[in-house]
């Protein structure tokens, strides 16, 4: 019954006129970032997580969820009008949703995917809501080692799990780490890797600004390269007769969307996992268990209702680590916890004890972003279709223009504008290149904790290294960190063995 | 897409060997005095698994085992992606000098006018109403100043009317 009151104290907070808002705001504007094809919740946070300097910390961390939560309604919107997903989670929307638009049944898809994706949201805040406190008070008994070994199997996840390239996977979590390390030592105070003797890299360099460099100028590279010709936007209609059809629809598929929720949920907590592969294994997971699975891919809705419940149950998944042990479990998380610590809130078990205000007033945000998107996206899909026929090149050079500004803004440096663009360019190399982007997030991120938790162990004991293994719940996690890491070397030795054999 | 994918692990190499030589700073093996490593052993030894794991798809690709295929670059929108890297790169140079409200429209116009072929209606509308967006977003409301260089005295009545 402890939960219930924290809960009612959380409503108090996130049912405020402020609060509410905000979070109207937010969804509404993550909606519009969503539904722009290439852009996704990572981008739209990225980028205007230096305009939310205008609020009090809590509410521009509620401000984000809702983004968050928005860009994930909106992703399904170019998915199914423009047959281009409007993000990579929105992908396996764009199998059954691309064809019911082109049978003129997109008004019946947009629903399909708002409704889907509100069930999908509900069930996972659900979840999140009982989970929180549980794992927060397990975190609690954490130490320095077991913080250490914690992001170690967050990192050997995407080896085992990541289904990148191996080798490039390792590069771009190390690049992370060094250089989360540029700028002072933690322990020494001393200056290390101050390239050029620039003395812009004595702060280090900032999540933010490696962020804005490769979700923003970097994927808008990405997008200028990969759109040749303007796609054509299928216009969609909703009347309320439709809207009835719809839900009448949706009430037969229950099963399929308490799956997906399920299936988002768990997955999306994965750091190498996340939103888009839950989509597709939820897509999969409906196409295998239909009665009719050769309909699939040919405009059924279910083909919609499955990816879209499961990629917004995987983004409340994602921020069930973050908030409660510190570890994010995608890379936007990785910039929701990046900005909490930028305001002075410190994400993991002690939060819940230090700013239950806060985290509850969040958790209890999450319901409230969830109708508030369900309501704005219906609302505003004519709106929707009209802003899909912006031309491209008035995107890209506003979405510039907002890199440069708000990467200046939180440090005042023209050094950080520099580095967004070195970055921008880099990336979008790296990404071509096939190297994943989400490692070396998240190990910005996370680096200054797992130097520090791994120093500060060897200090305390003096030496040995053998700390990690002589804590039970450190040496599992070591244990299971061994097994992912382990992984794909066997799969590797397999197919030699398979490859001789053969 | 072959050659790219050798010269980004080749200049990855050349990236790792260079941060720990920069590591070397500090001491990288253990610290026997407190136990535990040293101040750069973290940049070195990750740099030097980079090094390592960037080597060996150096070689891998070598040894004709990457199954990639085309070009790297779309050689249709090549050109786009370049034009727009320089205009980006101008327009950060130019803010220190001639100020974020002169060097920000004159990328506007160029990306809206000239790159993006647009009409003038547009363009100009575009052109005012970002910076006045980010004037009353982060001057006055985040009291966040932007660099105005030699534009800096025109400001000077803006701020006593603002601040």
């Amino acid at each position: 019954m402890e939960l219930f009151g924290h809960m009612m104290d959380g409503f108090a907070t996130s049912l405020s006129p402020f609060n509410l808002m905000i979070v109207i705001l937010g969804v509404t504007a993550g909606l519009f970032i969503g539904a722009m094809p290439g852009l996704g919740s990572v981008n739209g946070v990225a980028i205007v997580l230096p305009l939310t300097f205008i609020v009090p910390p809590s509410s521009a961390i509620i401000l984000l969820a809702a983004i968050y939560y928005g860009a994930m309604y909106g992703g399904a919107i170019s998915s199914i009008l423009l047959g281009i997903p409007g993000a990579s989670t929105a992908v396996a929307t764009t199998f059954d949703g691309r064809p019911m638009a082109q049978q003129g049944k997109a008004g019946l898809a947009l629903i399909a995917a708002a409704v889907a994706s509100f069930v999908g949201g509900t069930i996972s805040v659900i979840l999140f809501t009982l989970f929180a406190a549980p794992l927060a008070d397990i975190a609690l008994a954490f130490g320095p080692p077991e913080e250490f070994a914690l992001v170690l199997m967050a990192f050997t996840t995407f080896v085992g799990l990541g289904g990148d390239d191996v080798l490039k996977t390792i590069i771009m979590i190390c690049l992370g780490l060094a250089l989360s390390t540029v700028g002072l030592d933690l322990i020494s105070g001393q200056p290390r890797l101050i390239f050029f003797d620039q003395p812009g890299f004595y702060s280090g360099i900032s999540f933010l600004v490696l962020a804005i460099g490769a979700y923003g100028v970097g994927e808008i590279l990405y997008t200028i390269e990969t759109s040749k010709s303007a796609p054509s936007v299928t216009p969609a209609r909703l009347t309320f007769r439709e809207l009835g059809a719809g839900l009448r629809e949706m009430n037969k598929l229950w099963r399929t969307m308490s799956f997906g929720s399920f299936i988002g949920f768990f997955v999306g907590m994965l750091p190498a996992a996340g939103a888009t592969p839950a989509a597709l294994m939820a897509y999969g997971l409906a196409k295998v268990t239909s009665k009719n699975p050769d309909s699939f891919g040919k405009g059924n809705i279910e083909g919609v209702a499955a990816p879209e419940t499961a990629n917004n149950a995987a983004s409340t998944g994602s921020l069930l680590p973050m908030l409660t042990l510190g570890i994010p479990g995608s890379p936007t998380t990785a910039l929701l916890l990046g900005g909490m610590v930028m305001w002075g809130l410190v994400p993991g078990p002690m939060l819940f004890i230090e700013q239950p205000d806060f985290v509850w007033g969040l958790i209890s945000s999450l319901y409230t972003a969830n109708f508030a998107a369900v309501i704005v996206n219906l609302a505003l899909i004519p709106v929707f279709v009209w802003a899909l026929r912006m031309p491209f090149t008035v995107l890209c050079a506003l979405v510039l223009i907002l890199c440069i500004v708000g990467g200046f803004a939180p440090s005042q440096k023209m050094h950080d504008v520099w580095l967004i663009a070195g970055f921008g360019v880099g990336g979008y190399f790296l990404r071509k290149a096939d190297y994943p982007m989400a490692p070396l997030v998240l190990a910005l991120v996370l680096g200054p904790l797992m130097e520090k938790s791994f120093r500060q162990t060897l200090i305390a004991e003096q030496g040995n290294v053998f700390a990690f293994l002589e804590r039970p719940l450190s040496a599992s996690f070591i244990a299971i960190s061994a097994v992912f890491f382990l992984l794909p070397l066997l799969k590797y030795t397999r197919s030699l063995s398979c490859a001789k054999a053969a | 897409m072959l050659i790219a994918d050798r010269l980004i692990a080749a200049a990855i190499m050349a990236m790792s060997a260079y941060f720990m030589w920069h590591a070397t700073v500090l001491p990288i093996g253990w610290n026997g005095m407190t136990g535990g490593p040293g101040g750069g052993a973290f940049p070195f030894w990750l740099s030097a698994i980079m090094f390592v794991a960037a080597g060996a798809i150096l070689v891998r690709s070598l040894r004709g085992k990457s199954d990639y295929a085309g070009d790297f670059f779309d050689p249709e929108t090549l050109r786009s992606v370049v034009m727009v890297i320089i205009a980006l790169f101008v327009t950060i140079a130019l803010m220190p000098w001639v100020g974020t409200y002169i060097a920000l429209p004159l990328f506007l116009i160029w990306y809206i006018k000239i790159f993006g072929r647009h009409g003038w209606v547009l363009t100009l509308c575009l052109t005012i109403g970002t910076p006045l967006f980010l004037f009353f977003f982060f001057e006055v409301t985040l009291k966040i100043l932007l660099p105005k260089g030699l534009t800096e005295p025109f400001f000077v009545p803006l701020y006593a009317m603002f601040f």
